[in-house]
């Protein structure tokens, strides 16, 4: 009995695997009698030397030129997708920047009103130039803040404790869960700030020693202080993951040298991670600049779902000029701070 | 161990009276010696990490503890952290009014697609742009870290038109269609960490798969893909969470849409709830407590990914050499 069915199996087997050759050596044939035929016809003549175009054109195919080809082809995808979803919007906007827009039922009417939806920004706008002014403030405080933040955690994370797994699953947590609505609702119920620093006056000191000008900043910082930690995440990560690739044996040489920690993170430590830190200042500004909640986007989006009126500082053109100053501003910053740190850089290296 | 050794050369010295041994070997305990930490730096290194901790834990903590609160717990001094009882009820409402194992199910697919397809296509970009040389390449990959400098609020309106002359509005083809071109949330550093990945590949491995006679392209699916498998893991995850989490494009392209995601979902029942009752009164004050459970169930499923896949998460930046050398 069960050798009849091993033989039934057996048979079955084969079959079915002649059956799947056949149909392969088929199918194979086909397809290559068509890529022959697309290669080689009076259009495009493929050989293994040339190419020649329409029986005209021979372009000779080098080891070079192969590459290219093989490269261009494996991002083509990228540049279609580039063409089609990112070039027309920012050209679009940049256009628009220059006029009124008025939406008219389904169709927009566009009125050329030259720079002065940029005039109107820093001339007529009442909120505008203050909001970003505040905010390019609170960046240049809270970036250093989250770098610095990032760097003694990954440093604290690269020492030699116990539960490595543990805390770095703690200190990467804000990553997975710090969506637009969780950090609103946390905000409105004012879990975003610690109630300990509250406790003691230290933002009335900085107001009566330093000014409000700059208590603001300080003061929004530290109603926040749990965000801006939060944006840490990602850039522990790649300080931490520079830091691993730091050879051991240096610290070594270095304190037989007698020097100090102190001296190693000066010395050693801060150098070797020095372009990883523009990298996640970039990533910083980037990502508090594109954050949903911050104040800057959100008068930007109220302008352009808000009602168009006559007046200048109304309406999509307008918002759009709005969102190109804000991006420049954004890269105005990026570039101060990676100014700096190469400035830096170079001080330290000399 | 160490410490065990230094504490009884500690008490060889007592026990002797050699006040120098003693003093010396007390002296490592506590401020240690070269290579060896001393037991006040371990607690300092742990007391910074345990509050640092706490900073990152509050939130959530605050969210789970008061999550679970009834009325009189928010409202009472007494109770801060624990509460009184364990209160399902705020779960069970959101439960029901979001139906949610409907709405988490279709948040799953509104994630996962577009990040299977953000993988695959940054996977390809990314290799042709690591391994072959042709012109333009450096103004290339500049216009695409640009795409990621520019905030999407700039390009948002004319995104929006673009997407409602495509009719891919209020369907998962508006976020399914830029990702498979590599143009999805973030495109630009998924490319990237498979750009470094596919860098530190030697060239040694395709240039001998290529003597052998395969193609650029078998070249990458048989020997290039599966060395970067932990790249893979790391994109995906990275991609499905941040299009998870996404909430303002996401909220614009699905407007007036049956579909949406689960924190836009529970948004809006918060909203909804919220606007019943009058501004002051004590169901409002209720609320509170529902709208975090609400948002613990929107989160759940990150947290629960989280915690089976952490290791990837934390481990692949390494590997994937994210930090773009």
């Amino acid at each position: 009995m069960k050798n009849t069915l091993i033989t039934i199996q057996k048979l079955l087997g084969d079959t079915v695997y002649k059956a799947h050759e056949k149909l392969d050596a088929y199918v194979l044939k086909h397809v290559r009698k068509m890529t022959h035929k697309l290669t080689h016809n009076k259009l495009l003549n493929v050989s293994n030397s040339h190419i020649i175009i329409a029986q005209k054109f021979k372009i000779k195919i080098t080891n070079k030129r192969r590459e290219m080809a093989v490269g261009y082809i494996f991002i083509s995808i990228w540049i279609v997708g580039y063409l089609i979803f990112a070039l027309y919007p920012v050209f679009y906007s940049l256009y628009l920047s220059f006029f009124k827009v008025r939406l008219a039922g389904a169709d927009i009417r566009l009125d050329f009103v030259g720079i002065g939806n940029y005039q109107a920004a820093f001339l007529q706008d009442p909120y505008f130039i203050e909001i970003l002014i505040n905010y390019v403030l609170r960046l240049a405080l809270n970036v250093p803040v989250t770098i610095v933040f990032a760097l003694i955690i990954a440093m604290l994370i690269n020492q030699d404790i116990k539960a490595k797994g543990v805390w770095r699953t703690v200190f990467f947590l804000p990553v997975i869960i710090s969506s637009g609505p969780v950090i609103a609702e946390l905000m409105n119920q004012g879990a975003t700030t610690l109630p300990t620093i509250e406790n003691y006056q230290f933002i009335d000191l900085v107001i009566n020693n330093v000014g409000v000008f700059l208590a603001n900043p300080i003061q929004a910082l530290f109603d926040q202080i749990l965000l801006v930690l939060w944006f840490a995440g990602i850039q522990i990560l790649i300080i931490l993951a520079g830091l691993q690739k730091i050879d051991k044996e240096i610290y070594e040489a270095s304190q037989i040298d007698g020097a100090s920690p102190w001296e190693a993170f000066w010395k050693i430590t801060l150098p070797s991670i020095m372009p990883l830190i523009s990298v996640t200042l970039i990533y910083t500004v980037v990502s508090m600049s594109v954050f949903s909640l911050n104040e800057v986007i959100i008068y930007i989006r109220n302008i352009m779902l808000g009602e168009s009126t006559p007046a200048l500082t109304t309406g999509y053109g307008y918002s759009a000029t709005l969102a190109w100053i804000y991006f420049f501003a954004m890269s105005f910053i990026i570039l101060i701070f990676v100014g700096l740190i190469a400035v830096r850089g170079k001080k330290v290296r000399a | 161990m160490r410490y065990r050794l230094i504490l009884k050369e500690v008490f060889i010295g007592l026990k002797t009276k050699d006040g120098h041994r003693f003093k010396v070997n007390i002296k490592r305990f506590f401020m240690g010696m070269k290579f060896t930490d001393g037991i006040v730096f371990k607690i300092g290194i742990y007391a910074l990490l345990i509050s640092l901790g706490y900073i990152y834990l509050y939130p959530m903590l605050y969210m789970i503890s008061n999550s679970f609160m009834t009325m009189n717990d928010i409202i009472s001094v007494n109770v801060r952290w624990i509460p009184s009882r364990l209160n399902w009820e705020n779960y069970q409402l959101v439960w029901q009014e979001v139906n949610y194992p409907k709405a988490l199910r279709e948040a799953i697919i509104l994630a996962g697609l577009p990040a299977l397809a953000a993988t695959f296509s940054s996977a390809l970009i990314g290799y042709g742009f690591a391994k072959y040389r042709f012109p333009f390449k450096k103004m290339l990959m500049f216009l695409m870290i640009m795409t990621f400098i520019i905030p999407p609020q700039i390009t948002m309106m004319p995104t929006f038109r673009m997407y409602a002359s495509y009719g891919l509005l209020g369907s998962i083809r508006a976020f399914v269609y830029p990702a498979i071109l590599g143009q999805g949330f973030n495109g630009a550093i998924f490319i990237l960490i498979f750009y470094s990945f596919f860098k530190m590949i030697p060239k040694s491995l395709e240039e001998s798969a290529q003597l052998d006679g395969a193609s650029p392209f078998k070249v990458f699916t048989k020997i290039a893909l599966p060395l970067a498998i932990p790249a893979i893991i790391i994109v995906f995850l990275f991609s499905f969470v941040w299009y998870y989490n996404e909430t303002y494009l996401t909220g614009l392209f699905l407007r007036g849409s049956e579909l949406s995601t689960l924190p836009l979902r529970i948004e809006a029942f918060i909203n909804n709830y919220t606007s019943i009752y009058p501004e002051g009164s004590r169901a409002r004050e209720l609320m509170q407590a529902a709208k975090l459970a609400g948002n613990i169930l929107a989160l759940l499923p990150l947290l629960v990914l989280y915690f089976f896949t952490q290791r990837y998460f934390v481990e692949s930046i390494d590997k994937t050499g994210i930090t773009g050398e």
